[in-house]
């Protein structure tokens, strides 16, 4: 299982990097969401991947009695899917009033900042 | 741990959260919004004010939100380091607001202009004061989200397509952060800083943890626009209103900057490892290329920006030799920085209201016309170019005496090379625009507003800081001094927030 993610991890962070490189700016947008797709699952297969009980801990005790799977990984994706959203939603945005302004879906046509 | 205490930490952050929320809640009043804005800038910058004292006299300050002990919960934690960002940070606040006063139009305002100055000031304050890694990724989400929507506020040609590129890199950089961060989790099982401290430190030769370290100085390096990750900046920062290019000047690249203090120090300290010799490298290149894409432009704000990059090389030039004498004077070079980068593009913003242009061929005749304004550009340009007795002098000599002592002769040659082209950049445009007569045929005109008054004042203020700071250089000194042995001292650090248990 855990091999399978790495994979995927990895074709996840390939294809976004090749979108980004692309000159028309929607690839460029699904490239961003790729790429922070790929983040999430990287923190997701980082943390280990274990079958294991909830990690809950009897009254009394300070300890779990068994071994228990580490929920902070999934709340950190969580927070980071939260943050892509606002993120992403903002750069569709952003793409579609470039575009009425360039009238153009063309990263070589947005040079009048690099002179 | 009394309560008093840990409100002074949340203050820096709740005060300008606050404040963005009742800026909504006064959405339809320009009135009310405008003196939200100056009250909570002002309330921000006594209570950072009153942190740095805090921490000065009683050593690192911790707070545990929600009670959890270190490092279960998030703490916040406020070191000299954290703490004087936040007073520069409540500096060039303040300025800005002033600033804005005057120079936001209406349909900015309408558009919702100061709850966003508000919420990237939170998120700044945000990373400088938080102890907990992946919390640092959410203050950085907030600053850029505020800094995105700051950014293209008017909806320009030029501020469109700046603004992608800017996204672009942007979040390209934060999803390295977060890959860094997922890669940390899964080696350390911890994300508290003090902790990672800890824990990483006997396996600092581990590979793993040295691609980590790497990713994170690729990411922070992006945000700080080191050399070669910097082109972001130049593309954008001179597209927007000039009193949020001034707080994203002062502000952003710097969090960027802090970022790579603290990590370089604390987590990953530099030893010899290739990591320090990458970050010479790019010290030196970002130091170079800066000053040499400054000299060929002729837009007033882009030659600005050009010389962030320039200044940030002297910044990680003080991390990268990681001496006490470096640190010191790469927290004196950052001090420094702050104000007088705001206050230059405080200024060109001054003249375009003065002539109404940014094209250096456009303007000229301001000191005939305007000689205070001459006086005013003066004393931040020649401190920024390095002349004594103004501040940028003592940052300047401090870090390449340190370059003197390591023996590193290439980089001291760099630095000074690139300190005689700032002061040459900046004479060019005292010579374009103050100097030369105004051109044949130039469009520049006055623009008709009224309130340059309050520009000429924040201008004035952030100049005599400047020259305070060159004047009363001992006490500064000493202060980044204290920093400096604070961040050098990571056993302190953890000590702090984890408890003593030795």
């Amino acid at each position: 299982m855990n091999t399978l993610l790495a994979i995927a991890v990895g074709v996840l962070y390939t294809t976004a990097i090749y979108m980004i490189l692309r000159r028309s700016i929607v690839k460029l947008v699904i490239g961003l969401m790729l790429l922070s797709n790929a983040a999430n699952l990287l923190i997701f297969t980082s943390a280990g991947l274990t079958r294991h009980g909830p990690p809950l801990i009897v009254e009394g005790s300070t300890e779990a009695a068994a071994v228990v799977a580490d929920p902070l990984a999934q709340a950190l994706i969580l927070t980071a899917i939260v943050i892509g959203l606002g993120v992403l939603a903002f750069a569709v945005v952003l793409i579609h009033r470039a575009y009425e302004v360039v009238k153009a879906d063309d990263m070589d046509q947005m040079k009048d900042t690099d002179t | 741990m009394n309560h008093g205490m840990a409100l002074d930490i949340l203050l820096p952050i709740l005060i300008p959260l606050a404040a963005a929320a009742l800026s909504l809640i006064c959405w339809r009043s320009r009135a009310l919004q405008r003196g939200i804005s100056v009250m909570a800038t002002t309330g921000l910058m006594v209570a950072a004010v009153v942190l740095l004292v805090r921490v000065y006299d009683n050593g690192i300050q911790v707070m545990y939100t929600g009670n959890w002990p270190a490092p279960f919960g998030i703490v916040l934690v406020a070191d000299l380091l954290g703490a004087i960002m936040v007073v520069l940070t409540g500096i060039t606040g303040l300025a800005t607001a002033i600033y804005s006063l005057a120079t936001i139009s209406k349909a900015h305002e309408h558009y919702g202009y100061y709850p966003l100055m508000h919420l990237l000031l939170a998120g700044v304050n945000g990373a400088f004061l938080t102890g907990d890694i992946f919390n640092l990724y959410v203050w950085f989400e907030v600053m850029l989200v505020a800094s995105f929507a700051l950014l293209i506020l008017g909806g320009e040609r030029a501020q469109m397509e700046g603004a992608i590129k800017y996204v672009t890199l942007n979040l390209v950089s934060s999803a390295m952060f977060l890959s860094a961060v997922g890669l940390l989790y899964g080696l350390a099982g911890t994300l508290n800083m003090a902790d990672l401290a800890e824990k990483l430190a006997p396996h600092q030769d581990n590979p793993m943890v040295q691609i980590v370290a790497m990713l994170f100085l690729v990411a922070f390096g992006i945000k700080a626009g080191a050399f070669p990750l910097f082109f972001w900046l130049p593309a954008s920062y001179h597209t927007p209103r000039v009193a949020v290019s001034s707080l994203f000047a002062g502000l952003l690249t710097k969090v960027g900057v802090y970022a790579l203090f603290r990590v370089f120090t604390l987590i990953f300290p530099l030893g010899d490892s290739l990591i320090r010799d990458l970050l010479l490298g790019m010290a030196g290149a970002t130091m170079l290329v800066g000053v040499l894409g400054a000299a060929a432009q002729f837009e007033f704000r882009r030659i600005l920006s050009f010389h962030i990059i320039s200044q940030i090389g002297y910044m990680l030039m003080g991390l990268a030799l990681f001496t006490p004498l470096a640190i010191i004077g790469g927290v004196f070079y950052i001090m420094h920085h702050i104000i007088v980068k705001s206050n230059l593009f405080l200024i060109s913003g001054l003249v375009y209201r003065l002539q109404g242009s940014y094209d250096l061929k456009q303007l000229g005749g301001v000191y005939r016309q305007h000689p205070w304004v001459g006086i005013l550009f003066l004393i931040p340009a020649l401190s920024l170019a390095g002349l004594p007795p103004l501040s940028g002098f003592f940052g300047k000599f401090i870090v390449i005496k340190a370059g003197v002592e390591a023996e590193f002769w290439w980089l001291v040659a760099v630095a000074l090379v690139v300190g005689l082209l700032t002061l040459y950049s900046m004479i060019k445009i005292w010579a374009e625009v103050f100097w030369k007569e105004m051109p044949e045929g130039s469009t520049a005109s006055v623009q008709q507003r009224g309130g340059t008054g309050l520009m000429v004042g924040t201008v004035v203020a952030l100049a005599s800081l400047t020259v305070l700071i060159g004047v009363a250089a001992e006490p500064v000194y000493q202060l980044a001094s204290a920093t400096a042995s604070q961040l050098l001292d990571p056993p302190g650090y953890i000590n702090a927030v984890l408890g003593d248990r030795s």
